[in-house]
This record gives C-alpha cells, structure tokens and sequence, in this order.
C-alpha cells in the first residue's frame, strides 16, 4: 500500500485541483451515472441502517429492557420484534454496503481502463516532438503510479467521504434534537479536531514533499551507479561511492522519518481528543441534566454515544485528504497527457490502389493492383487529378530547428529521381537524422519545400504519405509477439507466403527456421532472445512486407559487426533495388554504390556527388574516408 | 532470508522493541476508556451524580493523555524504526554491491538491482512499520478486548469467541484467495507496462508504418484484460465489508438479546451492556487490521527474498590474506588460461590461451564479435578470475595482488563506458583524486579531447549530464580515456574504446600513446584495422582462442581470418564518423 504523500497546497494550486476534481468527476459521471447513482443510494441505505443501529441502543435500554425490570414475568415479545427488526434493517445495510463494494470495483476498474486507453489512443496520435521532449519513464509512470493514485481514490475515498459527509449531517441533526447547547459544544471540538489535523497534516506533507523528492535523488543516484558500477570497480572508486551514497540516504532518512513520524500520530491525536471530546460532552452535559433540568438523563446517554459518532468520520476523512491530494496531483498529469495537442493533419491528397487504363490515363481502382497514386482534389477548380507514386523526392531550400531558437538545417535541397540511392555522411548533430525526420513529417519544416512526385508533402494526409515510405532504424523496435506477427506489422493482411517471402528478401528466413517455433517463435522485450543483427533483419524483412517505394534507412547497420553486416547488406541491397531511397550510414561499404552522397556538416550539405567525385575532390569526405588530413 | 533482514534493524532495535511496547500501552488506554464511559452514564448521569461525572471525566482526561503520549511515542518509534531499517538496508546492500565482482554484477541486472535498492526497500519498510504497530496492536487489542468482555460477562464474551472464529476464518480465507488473484495481477501489470514502453520507445516505427489503430486496440485488449483481472479480485474483497458488518451486527442482537435477560434478571447491569457493545467492534476492527497487515505482508514476501539475496550474495573475487601491493613492471603472462563466466558450462570462453607480453609492448588484438577478446583482457585486472591455468603481471599471479593495487596499474577503458554526472575535471579524477589541473589538461592532450573540451563555454568545468548525455559518443570515449591514463597505470586496456572516434583522431590518439607513454604496457581492441596495424604484436582471436599473433605483415601473410578482415575494410568497410550516435 502507497504511502500518502500530501504536497502543501497553495493558493494556485487549489484552483487547479478544484479544476482537476471537477474534470474528474465529470468524467466518472459521464460514463458511471446510473452506476454511481446506485452506489450513493447504498452509501444512504448503509449509513441509515448504521444511525438506526444506534438510535436502537438507546431505546433497547430506556424502551425495553428498564420496562422490564421488576416484572414478575417479563414479556419478552417486544424485544425480540424490536431485534427482528433491526436484523432486518441490518439485513438491508449489508446487502446494500455488499451491492455498493460491487458496483465501486466495476466503476474503479471501469474508470482506470477508459483514461488509460484514453491516454494510450490519444498517445499514439501525438506528434513524435512529444516524445522526444518527455522522458519515456516519465510517460509510462502516468500509466502506472499516476493511475494508481486514482484507483486508491476512486474506490476508498470517494465513498469514504460520501458516507462520512452523509453520516456527519444525520448525526448532527439527531445531536441538535437531542440538546442545541450540547451540539455546540461538539462542533466546538470537531473545529479543534479538525484545525489540529490540518496542522499536523501540514507537517507531515511538507515532509513527505521532500521525502519524494529525496527519493527522487537516491533513486537517480543509484540508477547512475549501477549502470556505472563496473566501472567504479576498474577505478577502484567504491569508498567514494559509498560516501556519497551514504550522504543521500541519510538526507531521505530524515524526511521519511518526519513524515511517517506526523502521519503516525495523526490519528492518536485525532482519537483522544474525541475522548476529551466526549468527557467535556459528559461534564456539562450531566451540568445541564442535573442542575438545570433542561435536558433527561436519556437524551444525555444518547447524546454522548452520537459525539462519538460524530468525531468517527472526521477522522476517517482526515486519514484520506492525503490519498486525495496525491490523486489529484496523478490525475492532473493525466489530463495534461490528454490535453497535448495531437499530431495536425490538414492533408488532403490520398493515396488509392490505381490502374492505368487503355487510354493510358490514371484510374483509381478498387482492389489491390500493386501499384498506387496520389488522389489529388483541387478545390479551385472541383476536379480530381491522379498521378502515380513513383518516389520522387525533392527538397528545396529547407530550414529547420527543433526549437524557434536553434536552427539545425541551413538551405538543404536534395533531388532523388525514384530508384536513385541517395546517401548522408557526416558527423553526429550534423543533421543527418533530422533531415530524414522530415521526409515523413514527423517533424514539419519551417521554411522550403518537401515534396513527393511533385505533391507538397503538407498537402498529403500523413498517414497515406507514411504508407508510401518504409523506415529502418539503428535501434531495432521489435513488439512483443511471434516473428510473423512483427513481420506482419508492415502489412497486416499479408498471407504467410508473403510473409516467408519478404523474410527471405531480407536474409532472415534461414535463421527464423532455425529458431525453436520458427515463424511462432515468441519475442519478448524487444526480442531480447535475439542477436542484434537477427533483430535488424527482421525490421527489414517489415520494411520489405510493406513494399514502399521510399525506403529511409537510419543507420542500419551501425551496431553490427563486420561479419554479420554482409549478411545485413545483402538483405538491404536486395530491398533498395529499384526503390527510392534515403541511407545515413557510417560504413562505407553501405553508401559506396549511392547515386549520390551528401556529405554533412553543421546542418548544412558541403559537398555532393558520387563516390569517386568526392574521393577526387579530396575534400572533407576524403579526410573521413582516409583518415588523412588535407591542407586546405 | 528473515534473520539476515532483521539483522539490519541494528541501531533502531530499541525503536523496534518500544514501538510495539507504546503501543500496548495505548490499546491499554483506549480499551480502558469504554469503560470509564460506562461508569459515567451508570454512576454519573443514570444515577444524576454530578461528582461521579466529574471526577471519571477527569480520570478520562488524564487516560486520554496517557493515550496520546503512547500514540505520539508508538507512532515516532514507529517511523524511527520502519525508515532507519530501509536506510540500513540500502546502505547495506549498496555497500555489498561495492564488493561484487563483475560476476556477480553479471548475475543480478542492473535494473533489477535498482528495483531491489528502491521499490523493494520502500515495500518492506511500509510492510516492517506494519507489523511493528499493528502486528502488537491488533492481537493485543483482540486479547484486551476480550479479556475486558470475559470479566464483565463471562457468558456474553462467549459470542464473541465464537464470531471471532467464523469471521478470522472467513477474513483470512479472503485475504489468501485475493492473493493469487493479485500475484496475477501483478504479472498483467507487467505486460500492459511493457506494451507501453514498446510503443513509447517505437513510436517512429508506429507511425511510420501507420499502425497507430492497430497498436490502440491490442492495447484496448490488454487493458480490458487487466480490468477485468482487477474487478475480479476486489469483488472478492468486497465481500471483506458486509461479512465485518454480520459480524458485528450479528454479536449486537445477540448480546441485545441474551443482555436484555441478564439486565432483568440483575446479573449485568445497562453500562456494562454499552461497554460490551463497545467492545465487540474494537474485536471486529482488529481482525480486519490483521487480515490488512496478513495481505500487505504476504505481497512484501516477494521483496524481502530480492533484499535478502542482495545482502547473501558472496563476491566472488576477494582480497587474497597477504596481498602484495607493488607491481613491478607492465608484463603480462597467460599460462595456459582457461576461462568460462559460469563454471557448470560446457563450452569454455576461453581456451588455452598462452601469451607472453613484455613491458611496454603495444598489442592490437581482433576479432568478430563473440570471439572473446574482451573476456581475454577483463582478466587482466581480475575483473573476473581465471577457471583455470595462470594470469601473471609484472610476474606474480594477480591473484596474489592487493585488488585496489592492481586495478590502478592495470587500467582498462572498457567497452560500455560511463560518465558520471558532475564536471569533467569531477570526472578526470576518478583516475587520480590528487591531479593537479594540469595534469588533467595534459592527458586530455594524450587523448586528443582537449580540442572540443576547450571549444565549451565553461572548458573544463563544463557539467556532464548523467551518463555522460551530453557529450558525443566520440567525445565520450575520448574522456574516459583520459581518465584512465590519470591513472599512470603500468598496463592500459583499451576496450573498442576509439569505436566512435573518426579515423584521423584516432590515429593521433595511438601517436600519442607511442611518444607520450612508451613505458606502458598497451593492449588496444579494435573493430578496424587501422587501429591496430602499428601495434608491435597483432592477435587475432577466433571463438575462443588464438588464431594468428604476428605483425601487421605478418599476419597479412600467414592468418586467413586477418586477410580476410583487412580486404572487407579496404575493400570497402571502412569507419566513418562518430559511429554509434544519431542525432
């Protein structure tokens, strides 16, 4: 079970949980009425059933049993009506308070599986700028602790304070009957009760305020030196280490103390003073009964036995503002998830199976004919233009920066012809990868130009102009299930034949038959059982299903060794042969036969041409290449 | 794995031990207080006796003192306790994980160890606080409690042994049922979290291959799974409630009942029925602490078996009794050397190695990938130890060395380096703690960094993000090579430690090394040819074993695999920028 962690709140951040509350509850109303409808009446059934309970006590006593006392032959008959009764009464409360726990767990759960498909669905239509600019741990912990403050409020609090709250009302109306006096005497104290909790709730959040953030640190601390503990042991640096652990751990030992120290007493303090509550209560009360006349000895006992009820739900509140604060805290980064604009597609040109009929014209076609063409409508004019995808890629003067303040690409044209290879060379933070970024939009360009088979990339819907290049990276992603199923990730409705097929462009079926289940084989954690050059062909055998004319390779080949790459090589030249395509690559052997290179240096192309040109330029790609320096 | 956990409690005994103890004493007090309640209504307010009220008030009043003092001393104790004992055990286990060897590192992942350090640590300190407070407070409470019922009504307390037994039976049956449904749970939790990651981490491929639909609604499958996983579980605890309520309910009627002819019939009187109902829900409220505390401490079990093997685990690399602290030259002699990371394989990594290097001999040594070249060197500082045959430096086996001794003569840079965070002179001297700036500077000349280290604003002083993020893998591999020539080491390892570094920088790097540092012993492992083909001596390493020594023209002539490398690169293969990168 989580510990609370109360975060001290101010006067901003109130408005923004009123805000939060009021979204939430929105939300849970909107799909969970009729649900959360039956709960309260549960809730009012439960805790009529419980007010009942103990206005019986007290009548047990005055109206049933003194009657009988001193009777020669008690008549037991109305008691035991009066106890049937009440186990009816209570009979109800339970099969109420069981129906309300029901319905909570569907309406929780319910809840906790809508916002977080909600989040995920609305995750997926987010441009990669979010992902690049949010830590991925911090992405997925909305997923789990952030959902998880909610599940602790949703199902424990909410009901909790629907039925204190409905408790505190009826008890305090029975109180006012009873002796208005008296009744102000409780609120008296409850107002003490409650001033003291919010003091030591204070406390108790400052420190657990700190306590998260100096677990933050240890964690980020430790984290740091586990994945560098080998080489602390290389550098003999293990005393240091500790040292500096050691001054970490006592720093969240000492915020951790304090608030667990404040939470602790939180509810001591809250039950004695009830006790001294209830003894003030008693005092003047007996005061009132016996000097002044003005209130029966009953209605006394009574009276007493509400206070205690009346101090019950204050403290089972107090014990939850912790638990709301924090919920609201997940919830508020939940709905700033779902706030995030997503990715913009005002695209209008599609692209559609097409045919090319007698008259030699463009027509688009129903079924799959193995070739494409952009659906181009012009408004100007209402008419319908089709041209076939053939992969021809133009930028024209592109300027470029991830942020206003940072311009990564200066003036970048490029020209490629459909089938031609066109290749990038050049230091890391050269641009090589952004360039490539913003061939399928992930990221839009600022100034320039991009388009395809003469079409602005802008003018294209986003996801047809995605399905019409295919993306090999450096860093494999493969998803959990079969080796089919990940091959089959390039093209969904793809037969096994086909399947087979594009894994044997790759190079990969050899190595997939000897797998224990073949094209069944289970991946896991992105295919840890694999070798990485296993991983790579497989994300090439994808690319291959998927049958684009563009191909973009980012560094396809970099983390595998000589030996392997030809096997890799072999797989990728046979997937390029005919394709337009787009290759960063630090190996030579993979760009040597481009049509051209580009090779790039501080955002900007410095050079262009074949290989042979650039070696006989003797310039910047002759020095990478031969490792010589030339004297400008 | 329970006496080497509470072995850590150490100095927070006594909180362990008062904890408990004030807490006693406050389930003393609050069951004490019932009862003064009944006297007041009985002799006060029945009896309209205004000096009886007054002075069990008072009475009450200085109970209820007694009663916070006990919470507020029970609750610090408790915190003291509970959050000492995780800090003794972090610092226990990171302390042990000082003395792992890289064996044992191997053993446990680095994320797991994480995870054992922070998530399992916090576990167990909520699960150890649990059972300080209410692990003496519940039972005792049950116990008071009906001691306190037994001596009003011996006959009346009866119900309630009889409840307790039906309602313990059914609380802790649901308790150890939703268990499994949660260990379930758990392993569901796992899934949806790593198809998140999965999507996260591949959303370029997501989208570039437009499953965006695809990917939402297997998640949708996975998330409705978990739901109904979840519903099931706390549709059984739901029953905990209404089955608490029958309890107690159910105890009320019948002592309303059986009390109502007590009354009558003078053997109890109307206070002592109040106090017995009092009474019944402090027995009700414990049971359900406990079954709490008995679910929260089974889900903490399996945290306290990952502490626990952290804290058993042997390093398998020790200290030898005599250590030798000297090490006389920077020569290298393996003696029939066979090695395997785990004993029971069959297959050993190595095998059969016998090489003598001199001192201040420069050997290049390559190799595909999983041929052992950096199992072969990582012996060299025993960063692990032989299986079998001998490893001698400067002529005495490393065995024999004091372990802090040679790992400062024999540095190595390894493959997957690291950076800590802090400024990079922070980072120089992790190699020597005493280095003037000077020196740093001057091996950062050695290593040809100093070129873009004096290009940052803030030079030297420049802040490296953890993990070193924001240098270039080139500029990274660059500073842990200076760091561990700060060393002044007899022998330094290079570990495909230029990988990233382009090929005219790299050539400068070994220039360096010949002119600066002839004196040291250098054994570089490289991916490219031209990283090695200066060395004095070339081993050329095959599954395991050595294939080929010899000079570059040597092994030019005579090893097949060597030729064979040698023609893929200039063939065409060769390295070009910051490899391992992507802006």
């Amino acid at each position: 079970m989580p510990r609370p962690n109360a975060m001290p709140r101010q006067k901003g951040d109130m408005k923004k949980s009123a805000g939060t509350i009021k979204r939430l509850f929105s939300f849970l109303f909107q799909n969970f009425a009729p649900q959360l409808i039956v709960v309260a009446c549960c809730i009012v059934i439960t805790v009529f059933a419980n007010t009942r309970g103990t206005l019986f006590m007290q009548t047990l006593i005055d109206d049933y049993i003194i009657p009988m006392t001193g009777q020669e032959n008690p008549d037991y008959g109305p008691l035991a009506g009066a106890i049937l009764t009440m186990v009816m009464f209570y009979g109800i409360g339970i099969v109420a308070a069981l129906v309300q726990n029901l319905v909570m767990a569907r309406v929780t759960q319910g809840t906790l599986d809508k916002l977080r498909r909600a989040m995920f669905d609305h995750m997926q239509d987010l441009p990669i700028r979010y992902f690049d600019t949010h830590p991925h741990g911090d992405i997925m912990s909305m997923y789990t602790n952030d959902i998880d403050t909610l599940r602790q409020m949703v199902s424990q609090s909410l009901p909790q304070f629907l039925n204190s709250g409905i408790t505190i009302v009826t008890v305090f109306i029975c109180m006012i009957r009873l002796s208005l006096p008296l009744t102000c005497l409780s609120v008296a104290m409850v107002i003490v009760i409650m001033n003291a909790s919010k003091a030591i709730a204070m406390r108790s959040g400052k420190y657990f305020m700190a306590q998260q953030k100096d677990i933050a640190t240890v964690n980020a601390h430790i984290e740091e030196m586990m994945n560098g503990q080998k080489v602390v042991q290389v550098f003999n640096h293990e005393p240091e280490a500790i040292e500096e652990f050691e001054k970490l751990n006592d720093q969240l030992f000492d915020s951790a103390n304090n608030a667990n120290k404040y939470a602790n007493v939180l509810m001591p303090v809250n039950a004695q003073l009830g006790n001294l509550s209830y003894v003030l209560a008693a005092v003047v009360g007996g005061m009132l009964a016996i000097y002044t006349g003005s209130l029966s000895l009953g209605s006394l006992a009574s009276f007493l036995s509400f206070n205690r009820s009346f101090a019950m739900p204050i403290n089972q509140i107090s014990q939850q503002l912790n638990f709301i604060v924090m919920a609201m805290a997940g919830a508020d980064r939940i709905f700033t998830l779902l706030d995030t604009d997503p990715e913009v597609d005002d695209g209008y040109v599609m692209l559609v199976n097409a045919k090319v009929n007698e008259k030699g014209e463009v027509e688009e076609s129903k079924e799959r004919t193995g070739k494409w063409a952009w659906k181009h409508y012009h408004k100007a004019d209402n008419t319908t233009t089709y041209r076939m995808l053939e992969g021809d890629v133009v930028y024209a003067s592109v300027d470029f920066g991830y942020v206003p303040e940072k311009q990564i690409l200066y003036d970048i044209s490029v020209y490629a012809k459909p089938g031609q290879k066109i290749a990038f060379v050049g230091a890391t933070g050269a641009g090589k990868t952004t360039i490539i970024n913003l061939i399928n939009r992930f990221y839009d360009i600022e100034d320039g130009k991009i388009r395809i088979d003469g079409i602005n990339v802008n003018k294209i819907k986003k996801a047809d102009l995605r399905r019409s290049m295919g993306l090999v990276l450096q860093d494999t992603h493969l998803f959990t299930g079969t080796v089919a199923e990940n091959i089959r990730f390039g093209k969904l409705d793809a037969t096994d034949e086909e399947v087979v097929k594009a894994a044997k462009l790759a190079n990969a079926d050899g190595f997939i038959r000897r797998l224990p289940q073949g094209y069944d084989t289970m991946l896991t954690a992105n295919g840890a059982n694999l070798s990485q050059g296993q991983r790579q062909l497989l994300a090439i055998a994808r690319a291959a299903i998927y049958d684009p004319p563009v191909l973009v390779l980012d560094e396809a080949t970099s983390s595998i060794d000589t030996r392997t790459e030809k096997l890799v090589q072999e797989g990728l030249d046979a997937l390029m042969k005919g394709r337009t395509s787009f290759v960063i690559a630090h190996r030579l052997s993979t760009i040597r036969n481009s049509d051209c290179i580009m090779v790039m240096e501080q955002g900007r192309i410095i050079e262009r041409g074949s290989h042979d040109d650039l070696i006989a330029q003797q310039g910047k790609y002759y020095q990478l290449y031969t490792g010589k320096v030339v004297n400008a | 794995m329970i006496k080497t956990l509470l072995s850590q409690v150490k100095q927070y005994k006594k909180a362990s031990i008062l904890t408990p103890l004030f807490m006693l004493l406050e389930v003393v007090v609050e069951m004490s207080i019932p009862r003064l309640m009944a006297v007041i209504v009985d002799e006060g307010i029945t009896a309209g006796n205004m000096n009886a009220i007054v002075v069990n008030g008072f009475l009450m009043v200085l109970l209820a003192g007694v009663g916070l003092f006990a919470g507020f001393m029970g609750g610090k104790y408790g915190a003291l306790a509970s959050t000492g004992f995780a800090h003794n055990l972090r610092e226990s286990m990171f302390r042990k994980i000082q003395t792992f060897s890289f064996k044992n590192i191997d053993r446990f992942s680095t994320a797991s160890l994480v995870t054992r350090l922070t998530t399992d640590v916090t576990n167990l300190q909520n699960a150890y606080q649990m059972i300080l407070r209410m692990g003496m407070r519940s039972p005792a409470s049950l116990i008071v409690a009906m001691v306190m019922a037994f001596t009003i009504s011996p006959r009346l307390a009866t119900i309630y042994v009889g409840v307790v037994i039906l309602l313990g039976g059914g609380l802790f049956a649901i308790a150890f049922s939703v268990r499994k449904v949660f260990m379930r749970i758990f392993k569901e939790y796992d899934n949806m979290n790593e198809s998140v990651q999965e999507n996260v981490t591949g959303i370029r491929v997501v989208k570039a291959y437009v499953r965006e639909e695809h990917e939402k609604s297997k998640f949708s499958a996975t998330s409705i799974g978990l739901m109904k996983k979840f519903i099931h579980a706390e549709s059984i605890l739901a029953l905990n409630a209404p089955m608490m309520m029958t309890a107690a309910y159910g105890s009320m009627m019948l002592i309303s009942w059986f009390g109502a002819h007590m009354i009558i019939q003078n053997e109890l009187t109307t206070g002592n029925l109040m106090s017995l109902m009092t009474y019944s829900m402090n027995i009700l409220m414990s049971l359900m602490m406990l079954s709490m505390a008995f679910v929260m401490i089974t889900m903490s079990t399996a945290s306290m078996e990952r502490i626990a093997e952290v804290l058993n685990e042997e390093p398998s690399i020790t200290n030898p009794d005599d250590p030798v602290k000297e090490v006389a030259d920077g020569s290298i002699r393996f003696d029939h050397v066979y090695f395997a990371y785990n004993e029971n394989s069959k297959e050993p990594v190595l095998s059969d190695i016998n090489l003598d290097i001199k001192s201040g001999e420069v050997i290049g040594i390559i190799g595909s990938t999983g041929s052992a070249k950096t199992s072969l060197v990582n012996l060299i500082s025993r960063l692990y130890d032989v299986t079998d045959g001998s490893l001698s430096v400067g002529g005495r086996d490393v065995r024999d060395y004091d372990l802090v001794t040679l790992r400062d003569e024999v540095s190595v840079v390894l493959q997957k380096n690291v950076l800590f965070s802090g400024s990079i002179y922070d980072n120089l001297r992790w190699g020597d703690p005493n280095a003037t700036d000077e020196e740093c500077q001057r091996v950062c000349r050695l290593a040809c960094a100093d070129e873009f280290i004096e290009r940052f604003p803030d030079g030297y002083d420049t802040h490296i993000e953890q993990g070193g993020t924001n240098v270039s893998g080139g500029q990274r591999q660059r500073l842990c090579i200076a760091r561990a020539l700060l060393k002044k080491p007899k022998v330094l390892i290079l570990d495909d430690s230029t990988s990233a570094v382009d090929t005219a920088t790299d050539a400068k790097i070994r220039k360096a090394f010949r002119d600066e540092i002839p004196g040291t012993t250098k054994l570089i492992i490289a991916q490219r040819i031209s990283s090695v083909q200066d060395a004095d001596r070339i081993i050329v390493m095959d599954n395991g074993k050595i294939n080929g020594v010899g000079t570059h023209e040597e092994l030019l002539e005579t090893n097949e695999i060597y030729r064979d490398v040698f023609e893929s690169q200039t063939g065409g293969t060769g390295d070009f920028d910051e490899a391992k990168g992507g802006a």
